[in-house]
């Protein structure tokens, strides 16, 4: 396990040498993207930036325009389980190199990370202030017909702390411990 | 004839009850009840450390303080407003649901909310937490002479790992305390960390479908530490947290101790026909605060 920086955008090379148990601090450009930007992208619509080398935030933020500004008041994770038939499509189509949110995901975006060289980060969710904290600039938006949690939020960050839980050679901690627990649990079964 | 005529007379609540509101949301969506926080944060000696539930821990406990300190909502997802209100007889039920309708949009302007009520077709964001069910009363009468406010913010992430067993079922067992037991440990192995544990669930064995979730919610609204009063199920309460904390799943679902915080069970009468084992999955960002007021609308006592 290791501390490794990461600035955005990201080499293939770099997100094949993490493994999970990794702790990444990220920081240049994210992008939010949640249930309806997948939904809108897998239906046929093109994003509207440029996604290659780049990390999308499962994440609807809490932002308030303060004059011409928007400020980020709270931003943590959300779940990532409701992308899982979208993911992989957006790894091969559009370069991504990772993804940051809770829960994990499945096999479909696991095979997609080892396939085209992708990361699944993890994030403490509800930690919506620790992660804020971490969030220097909102530089902009798209897609703000979604609403203002679903749209596509241009956030820059400065050592946004995540924890490697799926890498590219098709380990998953959160398959292992559901794996572990479901054994446990069984033998303690009532 | 004075009886009747009191009873005609409505008690309307004063403009106080809006600035009440108004900090009662802020509180519940900033700070977290002590109850709370020392749950989470005596689960952390639990873990090993260094280890990626300790590391889990120490962020929630970063933000919980953050939070506070900054006076901004803990969780980005502000959640399912539900508001349980008790009045005395006679008291002016609409005016209260107005005037908390007031606040609530106003508290979405000021960010200690997020915009999160969504027209379930066009997928339009109203903006304002406002909405077909949005926010959410229940209101009950009760004998005292003042008012009492709670109000609960219930993440999605949380909500969409509740889970309703019908017993008898085939992997889990018949209609009796050993069916119930494992059906809400199967609830808590298929949250893994979805719903952002260390959780605490809310139970109820029995009632309907509607009543049973309603009644299973209404379970967070009691203290952490509490004992339960029927023997039966504080012990099965017990029994709960402890399988769940030996499962290995842990913060996050990263591994680790602590699994659940707490489980608080209830029951209702069921038909004949049905066994109804309804699961409300809470994540740590436990948000319940309350309040009771006076005829004007002013805050008497802050509850937890």
């Amino acid at each position: 396990m290791a501390l490794v920086k990461l600035t955005t955008p990201i080499d293939e090379a770099t997100i094949r040498s993490l493994h999970v148990g990794d702790t990444v601090a990220i920081t240049g450009r994210l992008y939010t993207g949640r249930d309806a930007v997948h939904h809108r992208i897998h239906t046929g619509t093109r994003p509207p930036v440029d996604l290659k080398g780049q990390i999308i935030y499962h994440c609807g933020p809490v932002m308030v325009k303060e004059g011409d500004q928007w400020v980020c008041k709270a931003a943590g994770p959300t779940t990532s389980s409701r992308e899982e038939p979208y993911q992989w499509e957006v790894m091969r189509d559009y370069g991504i190199r990772g993804v940051i949110g809770k829960g994990g995901m499945g096999e479909k975006t696991l095979a997609a990370c080892r396939e085209h060289g992708a990361v699944y980060l993890h994030a403490i969710g509800g930690a919506a202030q620790v992660c804020a904290a971490s969030i220097k600039r909102v530089d902009g938006v798209d897609w703000m017909d979604l609403g203002s949690p679903e749209a596509i939020w241009h956030l820059w960050v400065e050592d946004f702390m995540a924890i490697v839980t799926m890498d590219a050679h098709g380990q998953s901690l959160h398959k292992n411990v559901f794996e572990d627990s479901k054994a446990r649990l069984d033998a303690m079964k009532a | 004839m004075s009886a009747t005529a009191q009873t005609i007379d409505r008690i309307s609540p004063e403009t106080n009850l809006f600035e009440s509101i108004l900090e009662l949301i802020r509180r519940t969506s900033t700070i977290l009840p002590d109850d709370v926080v020392r749950a989470v944060t005596g689960a952390r000696k639990n873990e090993v450390e260094g280890s990626n539930a300790d590391v889990a821990l120490n962020v929630i406990g970063c933000n919980i303080g953050l939070a506070r300190d900054s006076s901004l909502p803990l969780c980005q997802d502000t959640g399912t407003i539900l508001f349980y209100v008790h009045t005395p007889a006679g008291y002016d039920q609409l005016a209260f649901e107005e005037i908390a309708t007031e606040a609530v949009r106003a508290a979405t302007k000021k960010g200690f909310l997020r915009q999160n009520s969504v027209d379930s077709i066009t997928g339009k964001n109203t903006g304002d937490n406002t909405g077909p069910g949005s926010p959410v009363f229940h209101f009950h009468q009760w004998r005292e002479p003042h008012v009492e406010v709670k109000l609960m913010l219930k993440g999605g992430g949380c909500e969409n790992m509740n889970a309703q067993y019908s017993l008898p079922h085939p992997d889990l067992g018949g209609r009796d305390l050993k069916g119930v037991e494992n059906a809400i440990l199967d609830c808590v192995l298929q949250a893994q960390g979805q719903g952002c544990g260390p959780g605490i669930l809310g139970v109820c064995i029995g009632g309907d479908r509607g009543t049973g979730y309603g009644s299973a919610k209404e379970q967070l609204l009691r203290m952490l530490d509490d004992t339960n009063p029927d023997p039966v199920l504080a012990e099965l309460e017990s029994r709960v947290v402890e399988k769940a904390n030996q499962s290995g799943i842990g913060p996050m679902g990263f591994g680790g101790k602590t699994t659940l915080l707490a489980c608080k069970i209830g029951k209702l009468n069921r038909l004949p026909a049905s066994f109804f084992v309804s699961i409300a999955y809470m994540c740590w960002a436990y948000r319940r605060r309350g309040a009771t007021l006076d005829m004007s609308g002013s805050v008497t006592e802050w509850l937890y």
